[in-house]
């Protein structure tokens, strides 16, 4: 029963955590897809475990198997939002925010270049021409 | 502590609500007004839940939040996204908005106090409707008990109050047509999402439903979520689809046998010469009466306003759209 308590005590906090950088991130983050990233992802997994640690509190009764259901459907439900959410800003023109200048490119700033672009080349192993 | 609690989140929502007020007056973005409209709705929900008032929170939540931003962009898709008025500062508007306020404020002092044991309504029709309910109808959620059975003449009224509106809507812009439409692009994660959802919904509209007289819910907050499943399979699926699966032409007819239902349960009791609405007639038990009552009432309140919000919703998205410049 201790174990329990001590469970649902982790589960609570990590959760309230998770919610609390998500909002941090919707606040600081620069553009808004970076911003739905925040705010959906930590706080799918806040929200689910906040409700798990509710539920390792108050029991086994009739409502927790409504609670679980309510995960399910959260589950289920906000990624797909986000992922509306996300196809109709890139519908309508929202573009990501791309010129940054990132310390881990060192860089002049006058070459600071697409950083993203950058990723996608350094993880492909491509940089403008096929390797042989 | 934990009453100090509850005043710190009511002082926190009504402080939100303020700002969406403030913000929804500045901003010119009418999409973005909608959704803080959607917004105030969810928080006035989590006000009503604060004050334990659940089936309120429930209702505000399913139509405020739900029904109506969805109708809002609908009439927003026939107009232009940016308001276009200049926003002019009449001094005149200043003092009345301040005597308004003032006399508000004065009224306000005359109320009893939140939660005082002695204020008036606590004393005159409360206690026999707690006491009535556990005598004559027996079932756990009073305030079904007080919406369908003591105050039957009231939800009649509301009910055909919803008709009246559905067909006025319909009277106004008729049914639309669906065939110049454009239907949505074809998103598979949505078809996917969206299909085990709306069974989910609709499961969820049965309960709500049918689960009133013991915990938060009843026909009214049922019709809603049960149009919103359609609703949704409307949006996500495309127009034509949804008006094959319920045809436009049958939802007034729908909307009229629901206050039909109700208007016969009615009558129902005059016949065996008891008052109009008067369960104790419909079955040799009373309570097994008011049971029956209360059910088919309900069920009339459901179907009356699950058939008035989707022909509400087929009139706005029917409606041809015309391009501003």
């Amino acid at each position: 029963m201790i174990i329990i308590g001590w469970l649902s005590d982790v589960c609570l906090l990590l959760g309230g955590f998770l919610v609390l950088t998500g909002a941090v991130g919707l606040l600081r983050l620069p553009d808004f897809f970076t911003r739905l990233h925040a705010a959906s992802v930590t706080e799918t997994l806040g929200a689910v475990l906040l409700i798990i640690g509710i539920m390792l509190d108050t029991g086994l009764m009739l409502d927790t198997a409504k609670l679980i259901l309510l995960i399910c459907v959260m589950f289920i439900a906000n990624p797909t939002i986000t992922h509306g959410l996300c196809r109709a800003a890139a519908h309508g023109g929202i573009k990501p925010a791309m010129e940054t200048k990132s310390p881990m490119q060192n860089s002049t700033p006058s070459d600071s270049k697409n950083i993203y672009e950058n990723q996608i080349q350094t993880e492909t192993g491509v940089s403008g021409k096929a390797p042989k | 502590m934990i009453a100090n609690l509850e005043l710190v989140i009511d002082i926190c929502l009504l402080a939100f609500l303020i700002m969406i007020v403030f913000a929804s007056i500045k901003i010119t973005d009418l999409f973005a007004v909608t959704m803080l409209f959607g917004i105030f709705s969810f928080v006035s929900a989590l006000l009503f839940l604060d004050l334990d008032a659940v089936d309120v929170a429930f209702t505000e939540a399913a139509v405020g939040a739900g029904f109506t931003t969805v109708l809002m962009l609908s009439a927003l898709r026939l107009t232009t996204r940016f308001e276009n008025v200049k926003h002019r500062h009449s001094l005149l508007g200043l003092p009345i908005v301040i005597l308004t306020g003032a006399a508000l404020l004065y009224g306000v002092a005359d109320f009893p106090n939140m939660g005082d044991a002695n204020a008036p309504i606590h004393h005159h029709l409360a206690p026999d409707f707690i006491r009535l309910t556990q005598q004559k109808i027996d079932i756990p959620n009073i305030v079904t008990a007080v919406l369908a059975s003591f105050r039957g003449y009231d939800t009649f009224g509301e009910t055909v109050v919803i008709f009246s509106a559905g067909a006025a809507v319909l009277m106004l812009l008729g049914m639309g047509h669906v065939e110049r439409k454009q239907e949505p692009e074809k998103n598979l994660i949505l078809w996917v999402v969206v299909k085990p959802m709306i069974a989910l919904i609709l499961i969820f509209g049965l309960y709500v439903q049918f689960h009133g007289d013991f915990g938060a819910g009843g026909g009214f907050q049922a019709g809603v979520i049960f149009a919103s499943g359609f609703i949704l399979y409307s949006l996500v699926f495309g127009e034509t689809y949804a008006r094959k699966v319920i045809p436009a032409t049958i939802l007034p007819r729908l909307s009229a046998l629901g206050v039909l239902i109700y208007g016969v349960t009615g009558l129902m009791s005059l016949i065996s010469n008891k008052p109009f609405l008067d369960y104790n007639a419909l079955s040799s038990n009373p309570v097994g009466g008011q049971h029956l009552g209360i059910l088919l009432v309900e069920a009339g309140v459901g179907l009356a306003v699950f058939s008035t919000i989707l022909l509400i919703y087929y009139s706005f998205s029917g409606r041809e759209v015309i391009h501003y410049e």
